[in-house]
């Protein structure tokens, strides 16, 4: 008989145990209050001039917090679109082409708005 | 041979054999504010990346966004994240065992529905009110 030690020196099929669990509530904590801050941001803004919401992005507490709030929520999201991907889609060729895709998309999103934030914060 | 086989192991019922269950809403609303929340991201990335350029192009996704359409998709997006936070939070309770009896799933079911519909009306009446209407 299998001990849980056995068991989990294989971290199971995939090998990687429950990393992906693990970092998709790791993020889902981190979410709720990153999230929170960016309605309000977004709320108290509304309205507001071209200048002072670039000033209040370039705030380093508020860059930070978007950071944060964007590579959270990009690996958060890559997590729950493959999850969906892996449900849904069976055919081998599509499942690794989507499943790709959402990596890239993912990526793609979050470096942007990595730029974003970087270049409005030092003023380039 | 093999079709026959195939034709007779038993099989497991899949979704549509059930009567459709709130708690099985929830959870296909889930996926779907989770999945629309992608094109949010996209959404808030074109918006932080026209600011990163420039007056002209932030005036161009401002308009987009005030827009009849802009704000249709704004609004959707408002409730879709809080739908999918709330529903998050009660996954998180879930995670640690507890609030998984009959009573309290249908009961967090309805917080989500009824809290997440609130709780978006009002981030918009604080923003209508932040620009001077309503």
């Amino acid at each position: 008989m299998a001990t849980p030690l056995k068991r989990i020196r294989g971290l199971g099929a995939a090998h990687h145990g429950t990393e992906t669990f693990w970092r998709q509530r790791l993020t889902a904590v981190a979410n709720v209050p990153l999230l929170i801050f960016l309605i309000w941001f977004v709320v108290s803004h509304v309205g507001a001039s071209y200048d002072k919401v670039r000033e209040c992005l370039a705030n380093p507490i508020v860059a930070v917090l978007m950071l944060a709030l964007i590579w959270s929520a990009a690996i958060h999201m890559r997590i729950g679109l493959r999850e969906i991907i892996e449900d849904y889609v069976h055919t081998k060729m599509c499942k690794t082409v989507s499943l790709m895709a959402v990596t890239f998309f993912a990526a793609l999103v979050g470096l942007a708005s990595t730029l974003a934030i970087l270049k409005i914060s030092f003023g380039s | 041979m093999t079709n026959k086989l195939e034709a007779e192991r038993p099989l497991s019922p899949h979704l549509q054999i059930y009567r459709p269950m709130l708690t099985m809403m929830m959870s296909i609303a889930h996926r779907i504010t989770g999945a629309g929340l992608a094109i949010g991201f996209a959404l808030l990335a074109w918006w932080l990346v026209a600011v990163s350029m420039g007056p002209e192009h932030y005036e161009c996704v401002q308009t987009f966004f005030g827009s009849f359409i802009g704000r249709a998709l704004l609004f959707a997006f408002t409730w879709a994240l809080i739908h999918h936070m709330l529903g998050g939070i009660r996954h998180l309770i879930w995670d640690t065992g507890t609030g998984l009896d009959k009573t309290t799933i249908e009961v967090f079911a309805w917080a989500t529905i009824i809290g997440s519909i609130l709780l978006t009306v009002l981030v918009w009446v604080i923003g209508y009110h932040q620009m001077g209407g309503l």
